[in-house]
């Protein structure tokens, strides 16, 4: 009889205890429960090229994007043309991106559009740091959220030497480098 | 007139951009066609780490206890092993696990700003909960890290015990670790250092694949290296087993003592009956473990003072430590020639080297804490070690050791007891 009631005894302070443990842990961390993406501050960003080979996956997870609102659709890109091509025509040789994922369009004189194909693209920066030197920096890294695996902790984050990488919220996961995003998302 | 559209563009743009405006060379022209600007692809994130997985986590857990104590078969549980390291491995790849959702609660428990979703939560406490009821049933069949050294282990040998408690300090060590580099938000070690994930996701840093492939290289004689001296989620886990309410027995029914499960255990996790040699005085061991007793506290004072003493190269797992070190050296000519790309963007930045300084050194003020903590945090597990075997138990049956006891079911099959015989 005695022994039978000690083992309620136990297993009383047993139950007790996965609930406190539970309630803790929950207590603890309990308000703050949105899950998080990882994302590139733009703004940060100094194109050192380690997005193309930190990321766990092959390619990257980190794309180009050209915001086309900030675009300045110059003839001579920068961000598009090898520096010092002798013809400044879609030749691939006078094509700066190394996969060739940049597509030049031709909308009226002397405007080009310049559409970036995010399944070539490696995330490796050269048009970003090119698009900065000369024209408006309009191409930015993005992480494309569809295709990051969210690790728990990201490698390009850990690596990154200018600390451009956060978690940001499920609502919000992009980072523009203008406020105005009215181009960002197709229309309803 | 395209000068005067591009500056009202540009006036405008600076407008509406506020805190965060850009300066635009060239503005976006009035296009005179009937030309749309194409929208931006922004996909929304891929839905990780959603309840469903919490609820397969859930089911897992389950049907292994169901396998360690209803079906006693060490085949089903294999199965179960296989289908983890599909899902929760290469499927989920490897992320978000228990071991590694430690820091996350961690995180939202050490700092103010950091939260964890309730999939994370629920990773975490799930396995530690059926560790307190049935033991290590997660260890058995539902980590991923897991499971696929399970799957490896083909020749295990067994190691000496003596040898086998040191190693096992190193879970502790690694913890204790992880802790501080939580705490003082120098990131995720375990994730940082976990040798198979890359394997799961295909695509790592060559120098952690390889430590995988060392590991699973090694886990073919010496079975379970990861979780036997290295997981820091595992003694979470053996602490909640310690209390469990279940445990995996080797015979459903009284022991016979045959002796034939002694050898199957790769993992010393079977205490045997008391050997005749350690049967003492029970006056000598009293008065042994009392002195023990007596001695953990100055012993984990050493400890404290010991890991406040480390705090130094301790602090260099923190980035921007390392980087102010390596800035200092630089300025000081100690080290010159290299391209170290993180110096070289520091320097493109408007950051002066004093307040990187600064910044280095108010996180080394926190490692001094943190270290000495650290340390006497190991202190304390080597003397509760130390007091666990100065107290010899008189033993009487072959029986799993509750702490470290994986509910692998390897001993199953060598029991000849069979249930109501």
């Amino acid at each position: 009889m005695s022994e039978r009631k000690k083992l309620d005894r136990r297993d009383f302070m047993r139950g007790a205890a996965a609930v406190a443990f539970t309630g803790a842990t929950w207590a603890a961390v309990g308000e703050k429960t949105e899950t998080k993406y990882w994302q590139l501050d733009p703004a940060k960003c100094t194109q050192c090229g380690r997005c193309t080979t930190h990321c766990v996956l092959t390619p990257s997870a980190v794309k180009c994007l050209n915001q086309f609102d900030i675009c300045g659709y110059c003839d001579l890109c920068f961000g598009y043309l090898q520096p010092g091509s002798r013809n400044l025509d879609t030749g691939a040789e006078n094509q700066l991106c190394p996969t060739a994922a940049i597509e030049r369009k031709y909308i009226e004189a002397p405007y080009y559009e310049y559409k970036i194909h995010e399944d070539k693209c490696i995330g490796c920066a050269k048009c970003v740091k090119a698009c900065l030197v000369f024209g408006n920096g309009s191409f930015y890294l993005q992480i494309r959220q569809d295709i990051c695996i969210n690790c728990n902790e990201c490698s390009i984050a850990k690596s990154c030497p200018s600390d451009c990488f956060s978690e940001v919220p499920e609502s919000n996961p992009y980072m523009f480098l203008t406020g105005d995003t009215h181009l960002a998302h197709p229309p309803a | 007139m395209r000068y005067v559209s591009a500056l009202i563009a540009l006036v405008a743009a600076t407008a509406v951009q506020g805190a965060r405006a850009i300066e635009l060379k060239f503005a976006p022209p009035d296009f005179e066609t009937e030309y749309a600007m194409p929208y931006l692809f922004t996909p929304a994130p891929a839905g990780s780490n959603t309840w469903w997985e919490s609820l397969i986590l859930f089911a897992a857990l389950s049907l292994t206890t169901y396998m360690v104590f209803k079906a006693r078969s060490r085949r089903g549980l294999f199965a179960i092993s296989v289908f983890s390291l599909l899902f929760f491995g290469f499927y989920r790849k490897g992320c978000i696990c228990p071991v590694g959702s430690t820091q996350n609660v961690m995180a939202a428990v050490f700092l103010p700003d950091v939260g964890v979703s309730w999939v994370v939560v629920s990773f975490f406490v799930m396995p530690l909960l059926f560790s307190l009821f049935f033991g290590r049933v997660f260890c058995a069949s539902v980590c991923p890290l897991g499971a696929i050294q399970e799957l490896v282990a083909i020749a295990p040998i067994r190691i000496n015990p003596a040898l086998e408690r040191v190693l096992g300090l190193g879970k502790y060590m690694y913890l204790g670790l992880a802790t501080l580099g939580v705490a003082t938000g120098a990131g995720f070690l375990i994730c940082r250092w976990d040798p198979f994930v890359g394997l799961y996701r295909m695509g790592h840093s060559y120098n952690m694949l390889i430590a995988g492939a060392l590991m699973l290289l090694v886990g073919v004689f010496i079975a379970r290296p990861y979780c036997r001296f290295l997981c820091p989620y595992g003694v979470l886990l053996g602490w909640m087993s310690r209390f469990s309410k279940f445990h995996l027995e080797i015979p459903p029914s009284p022991c016979v003592e045959c002796r034939l499960c002694e050898d199957s255990c790769p993992y010393n996790a079977i205490d045997m009956p008391t050997p005749r040699h350690l049967v003492e005085d029970p006056a000598v061991g009293k008065k042994r473990t009392r002195l023990l007793v007596f001695l953990a506290p100055v012993f984990i004072l050493l400890g404290a003072v010991g890991g406040y003493l480390f705090h130094e190269p301790l602090s260099h797992i923190h980035p921007t430590v390392s980087l102010s070190e390596r800035i200092a050296k630089e300025d000081r000519g100690i080290i010159k020639g290299e391209v170290y790309l993180e110096s070289d963007t520091f320097r493109k930045e408007s950051k002066t080297a004093a307040t990187l300084h600064a910044e280095a050194l108010a996180v080394t003020e926190k490692f001094k804490t943190g270290s000495a903590l650290f340390g006497a945090f190991l202190a304390l597990i080597i003397s509760i070690k130390l007091i666990e075997l100065s107290v010899v138990k008189k033993r009487t049956i072959f029986e799993p050791h509750k702490e470290t006891c994986f509910s692998c079911g390897r001993c199953y099959p060598y029991c000849p007891v069979e249930e109501g015989a």
